[in-house]
């Protein structure tokens, strides 16, 4: 590893990512749709614990309670009320499965290629004390993200009141 | 001693390739949104990563910003996505996106 | 002396010191000693089914004016331990079609996150599990796991009636989530720090004695979220057969128990750190350190007191009153504190003498709340009485 140490953030980093890869090739090959939407979960908490090796804990929670603890209970919800696609008489890939394996492939294989031709700059600055409150600074003001901010807030409306419109019984 | 920018950057694309393939090759719609979330996600990993090696030394947080936007635009989508997908199985009884094919020529 | 009123800082260094001194390296004696934290709080966590159940049962028997368990020992007191033992001993039985995996999945994850919450409450000024710069939302973040572990067991079981009991977890456990996060907001705004040692730190005046409007919807919605009667409908016997426990026995029933009280004591000791002062006691923790354990301890049972008082006197409540509850009063009633404690802080600057001034501003402005919300409930109950439909059934039958 050119020359330095492998500490133990080297290894967590390897176990996280086995387990978010694994938990996305669950998710993607399998029948069984609740367990693809368990792998899901066990994708989400493993890309937690990237943030938390990130040094930026405030998005790791965040991650958790918007992903595994609402996103993912609304897709177990969403197949709970649409059970009779998980019966296996019903075929889970359609026809084109060989040609987005290799789209899928040959994206990877480009993406690598760049990625590990490219000399990037290494962290040695460290992560700012306060970061919390710097960040509750930065998202209301007026220099920075508010803007962002508001129009966000208003999305999330928006999409609250669409999707009790499109979901109710007529 | 840090993770290297390009480890997380490989896992991220592998992700993203991983859920490219699950929304292209899926017919159930709550398995294409799935992989959609799973793209989302390495694409936030993919920030992160780079506020972290690249951004902080400047001292400004808008990776974070970025990343937390992202997970809140996720959150809409998938709550009108799989609306649209209970209204879909409502009135056609299935949610298999190859059936959803009435206006096809 | 000494000795005795640091006690539990001399005995992390003396166990340091007896480590270093049989030549382990560095990163092996952090190790040990993390392991060894561990398994404390895990057997504190456990501690508190064998020390609850017994109290819960006697405590309720006594309000209803009868003896409770008194078989186990003189007072009943080692029941926990005769309900263990008939719980190892059933027969773990797994449904034919259901799936085996999630089956055991679902009995497995549910004690996991009321266990991972002890690792951030903090016992004293220098006992506490990991200091987490954003410990109150690690907790949050934690419960909503919870609810995943649940939908997992109701899912696991192949039974019509505990997928509606799954339906009608996520249901009350999101829907009371909400304003238990307002009111954690509100606190935070005051305390202007997420980790619960700097909370408990900020407490000059406990946070009950300037919020109690906060104090008491946490203390509602800390019961909803461990399934505590009068909202314990997804549980309930006439109700709904045990819910999404209705498959399990043995020790996987056992899991759902355990995780129950854990969960309990959890959030006891949580609204003791955030509304009651934490390891504070007018000073005590200054004369004598070793104390502040048993005063967090003594403001939990303090707590799960008041949970079983509410649970003996309130009947149940009905499913479609409890989420309005929380949807249409909580919610609203947090933001109004929410909002008062922003504009109290705003109105108070920062400096320590102003404490007092904070709290005083933040009482009242309760006060007037709950004044308020006493007027409007009671113009809404007179609406209701008056109603002429009602008053031909109260005519009828005078």
């Amino acid at each position: 590893m050119n020359g330095s140490p492998v500490t133990m953030s080297h290894i967590v980093f390897i176990i996280l990512s086995a387990i978010a890869l694994v938990g996305a090739l669950g998710v993607v090959l399998n029948r069984n749709l609740f367990r693809a939407a368990l792998f899901l979960v066990l994708s989400f908490v493993a890309v937690a614990g990237f943030y938390i090796l990130l040094e930026a804990e405030f998005l790791a929670m965040v991650q958790i309670l918007v992903y595994v603890g609402a996103i993912s209970i609304l897709i177990i919800f969403a197949i709970m009320l649409s059970r009779r696609m998980m019966s296996s008489e019903f075929k889970a890939f359609n026809e084109q499965w060989a040609w987005a394996l290799v789209a899928a492939l040959a994206l990877f294989a480009i993406l690598a290629f760049v990625l590990l031709g490219v000399v990037w700059p290494t962290a040695e600055a460290s992560v700012p004390e306060n970061a919390i409150s710097d960040l509750g600074q930065a998202l209301v003001s007026p220099d920075q993200f508010v803007l962002v901010f508001e129009v966000a807030s208003v999305l999330l409306l928006v999409a609250l009141v669409g999707a009790v419109i499109i979901a109710r019984e007529r | 001693m840090q993770v290297p920018l390009s480890w997380y950057l490989i896992v991220a694309a592998a992700l993203f390739c991983i859920g490219l393939y699950g929304a292209l090759s899926r017919r159930n719609a709550i398995a294409i949104l799935m992989g959609v979330e799973l793209m989302l996600n390495s694409v936030n990993v993919n920030l992160l990563a780079f506020w972290r090696h690249v951004e902080v030394v400047g001292g400004t947080l808008s990776g974070q910003v970025f990343a937390i936007i992202v997970i809140t635009v996720a959150a809409a989508e998938a709550a009108v996505g799989l609306a649209l997908i209970i209204a879909v199985y409502r009135n056609r009884r299935t949610v298999d996106v190859e059936d959803v094919d009435l206006m096809k020529l | 002396m000494d000795f005795i009123l640091n006690f539990w800082t001399e005995l992390g260094a003396w166990a340091q010191g007896v480590l270093y001194g049989w030549g382990l390296p560095e990163w092996a004696v952090n190790l040990i000693s993390d392991f060894v934290g561990v398994l404390i709080l895990l057997i504190i966590g456990v501690m508190a089914v064998l020390i609850f159940t017994p109290m819960e049962r006697k405590v309720i028997a006594r309000m209803q004016d009868r003896p409770g368990p008194n078989r186990v020992w003189p007072y009943g007191l080692l029941q926990a331990l005769a309900d263990a033992i008939k719980m190892l001993t059933k027969e773990d039985v797994t449904p034919r079609h259901a799936d085996r995996a999630l089956h055991m999945l679902g009995a497995l994850i549910v004690a996991v996150p009321a266990l991972l919450v002890y690792a951030v409450l903090p016992w004293g000024p220098n006992i506490i599990g990991k200091d987490l710069n954003v410990g109150v939302l690690f907790i949050v973040a934690i419960g909503s796991i919870h609810v995943l572990a649940l939908l997992i067991a109701g899912w696991g079981a192949n039974n019509k009636f505990s997928l509606l009991s799954a339906f009608r977890v996520v249901n009350q456990l999101l829907a009371y989530e909400i304003p238990m996060v307002l009111c954690i907001l509100t606190v935070i705004l005051f305390s202007r720090t997420m980790s619960t040692q700097g909370i408990v730190e900020a407490q000059t005046v406990p946070y009950f004695v300037s919020m109690p409007v906060a104090g008491l919807i946490f203390l509602i919605c800390a019961m909803a979220e461990a399934n505590r009667s009068p909202v314990d409908l997804l549980e309930a016997d006439s109700e709904m057969v045990a819910g999404y426990m209705v498959e399990y026995s043995g020790m996987k029933f056992a899991m759902f128990f355990i995780a129950e009280y854990v969960n309990m004591f959890a959030a006891a000791i949580l609204i003791s750190t955030l509304f009651l002062g934490g390891w504070k006691f007018f000073g005590l923790e200054d004369l004598a350190p070793v104390l502040t354990p048993f005063i967090v301890f003594a403001k939990a049972v303090f707590v799960i007191f008041c949970m079983l008082w509410f649970r003996a006197t309130f009947p149940r409540m009905r499913f479609d009153h409890l989420v309005g509850f929380a949807w249409k009063f909580l919610v609203p009633l947090s933001m109004v504190n929410l909002m008062l404690g922003a504009l109290v802080v705003k109105l108070t600057p920062d400096g320590s003498g102003d404490i007092w001034a904070e709290a005083g501003l933040m009482l009242l402005g309760n006060l007037i709340v709950i004044a308020v919300t006493a007027v409007i409930l009671n113009r809404a109950a007179r609406k209701v009485k008056d109603a002429p439909a009602l008053q031909r059934i109260v005519a009828v039958e005078r």
